[in-house]
């Protein structure tokens, strides 16, 4: 039995900058100089944050991130 | 100001964002409106709609083929094609249409992002702390008086550089531009246009020219686009839309929170015994009190799920109202400091999400935070008394509390 891996993913063309995953996940979200998020590294998820990686997806207002299932 | 309209007589055909009953409290309004007509419109202001469920604000604020910024205050100036030199408009990036408005809010964006915005945090603390120093020994104070409105415009005018004193200049003309949208037009030209604001910025400017420092009036006069440097008239107008755009709302945004836990003391006490609650309450806070109503004008006739829009038109978008919808919020109307789930639109959405969102948020983080140190029990000394202001910024204007 291996868990299941977990990436984010910030849409660019989407992401306004609104900072509500950076404020509330900054280990999985950086934000530029211009205030516009990515994801830390690669994406992925470490087990223990998956919780916040949810609540990011689910506080982005403009629906600018994505959480997927990193097939193995 | 409100009252100088005719009284409303139906909120789906006649609606006025003036009207007193609309102005002391509107979510009744908007309630009804989401459940039986969510695309309201009156003949007044020269033709304006009102649409008020999530999905409907949503799909304009991301509309801007059909939508123009160019006028996003609702009164009886209605402005045409050849007043406003569109696409830039008077305030950009505000009044802005793609494709310029890129490039003007990109050029802003620097200077609003996370790590600039915290650098301010200590000033706007101690600045609180003042505030709350003068109120020492007071038994009730009207904390909108007092408290509230001072802490965004001294913000404001710190990051602008100009000096501290002058803060009370600005008040005026604000009120003026926001809330006195039912005057005449001579009565609002007058004075809008009479120059005077004008004459400061461009003292401020010629000062900061001559001796450029670290602040954002700097910042302006440096920026460039395209490799040119911005025009006078493009760093005032960007300058009166920062006054305008940042004070009266987050002046609204803190007094609307303070009225709430003035008469919530489950709430203080839970904030002041779980500080890991600060940021998700921060969020239901502006959910549920969300100051900002903007508006749009139609740009060519068409239709919009069934509704006849004519050029010029204008638009009023509620995002207080998506806010209180049921089907994105569950128990909308309920003020839950916990809520996980929590995508509301209190900053707009899309291009213009608002560029002050996160000194925003720090304002009235710090400004709550602050208070609840200093005064853990309040309430309102009169909870008639509280007043709230008209026009598309909604807070609390007199806010009379006594201190227990
Ligand atoms: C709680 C306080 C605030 C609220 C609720 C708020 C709300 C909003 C909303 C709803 C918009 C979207 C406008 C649209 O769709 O046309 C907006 C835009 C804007 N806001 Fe705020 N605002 C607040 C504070 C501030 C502050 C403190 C500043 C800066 C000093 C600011 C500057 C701006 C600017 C420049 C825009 C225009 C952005 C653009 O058009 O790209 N706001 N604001
Ligand atoms: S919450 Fe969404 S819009 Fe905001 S910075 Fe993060 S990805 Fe971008």
């Amino acid at each position: 039995m291996t868990t299941p891996t977990y990436r984010v993913e910030v849409d660019q063309a989407k992401c306004q900058g609104h900072n509500r995953c950076y404020s509330m996940a900054p280990e999985l979200f950086d934000v530029d100089d211009y205030g516009l998020a990515s994801a830390v590294g690669d994406g992925t998820v470490p087990p223990d944050l998956l919780d916040k990686a949810r609540r990011a997806v689910a506080n982005c207002p403009e629906y600018a991130i994505t959480l997927t299932e990193v097939p193995l | 100001m409100t009252g100088r309209q005719a009284p409303v007589s139906d909120w789906a055909t006649d609606f006025d964002h003036t009207d007193p009953t609309w102005v002391a409290d509107p979510y009744p309004i908007w309630d009804e409106l989401r459940r039986n007509c969510p695309v309201a419109h009156s003949d007044r202001y020269g033709g304006t709609w009102l649409p008020t469920t999530h999905e409907l604000v949503s799909e304009v604020a991301y509309d801007t083929e059909h939508f123009t910024s160019r006028a996003v205050v609702v009164s009886n100036i209605k402005p045409t094609d050849l007043d406003l030199p569109a696409p830039i408009g008077l305030a950009p990036p505000i009044t802005s249409d793609p494709p310029f408005h890129a490039i003007a809010r990109r050029m802003l964006l620097p200077a609003f992002s996370p790590k600039p915005i915290n650098a301010l945090e200590p000033f706007t603390r101690s600045l609180c702390r003042e505030l709350l120093d003068a109120t020492r020994g007071m038994s009730h104070f009207d904390a909108a008086l007092e408290y509230t409105r001072h802490i965004p415009v001294r913000v404001i005018v710190q990051m602008l550089g100009f000096p501290q004193e002058d803060a009370d200049i600005f008040r005026h003309f604000i009120t003026q531009v926001l809330e006195n949208v039912d005057q005449s037009v001579e009565e609002r030209q007058e004075v809008i246009a009479s120059g005077e604001l004008d004459a400061y910025m461009n003292d401020q400017i010629a000062k900061h020219r001559a001796e450029p420092r670290d602040d954002l009036t700097s910042f302006l006069l440096e920026a460039e686009i395209d490799g040119n440097k911005l025009e006078d008239a493009h760093i005032r107008g960007t300058m009166v839309l920062l006054m305008i755009a940042g004070i009266d709302t987050t002046w609204s945004a803190i007094g609307a929170s303070l009225w709430h836990l003035a008469r919530h003391p489950e709430d203080r006490r839970r904030l002041i015994e779980e500080p890991a609650l600060w940021d998700t309450a921060i969020e239901e806070l502006l959910r549920a009190y969300a100051p900002v109503t903007m508006a749009r004008m139609v740009k060519e006739d068409f239709d919009f799920h069934g509704c006849p829009m004519k050029k010029d038109d204008w638009l009023l978008l509620p995002f207080p109202s998506a806010n209180r919808d049921e089907r994105e919020f569950p128990e909308a109307d309920a003020v839950e400091l916990d809520r996980v789930d929590n995508r509301h639109a209190a900053f707009g959405l899309g291009i213009h999400r608002c560029l002050g969102s996160n000194l925003a948020r720090m304002e009235l983080t710090v400004a709550l935070q602050e208070w609840l140190d200093r005064y853990p029990q309040f309430d309102l000394a009169d909870p008639a008394a509280v007043t709230w202001s008209g026009g598309q910024v909604r807070g609390p204007r007199s806010l009379p509390v006594r201190i227990l």
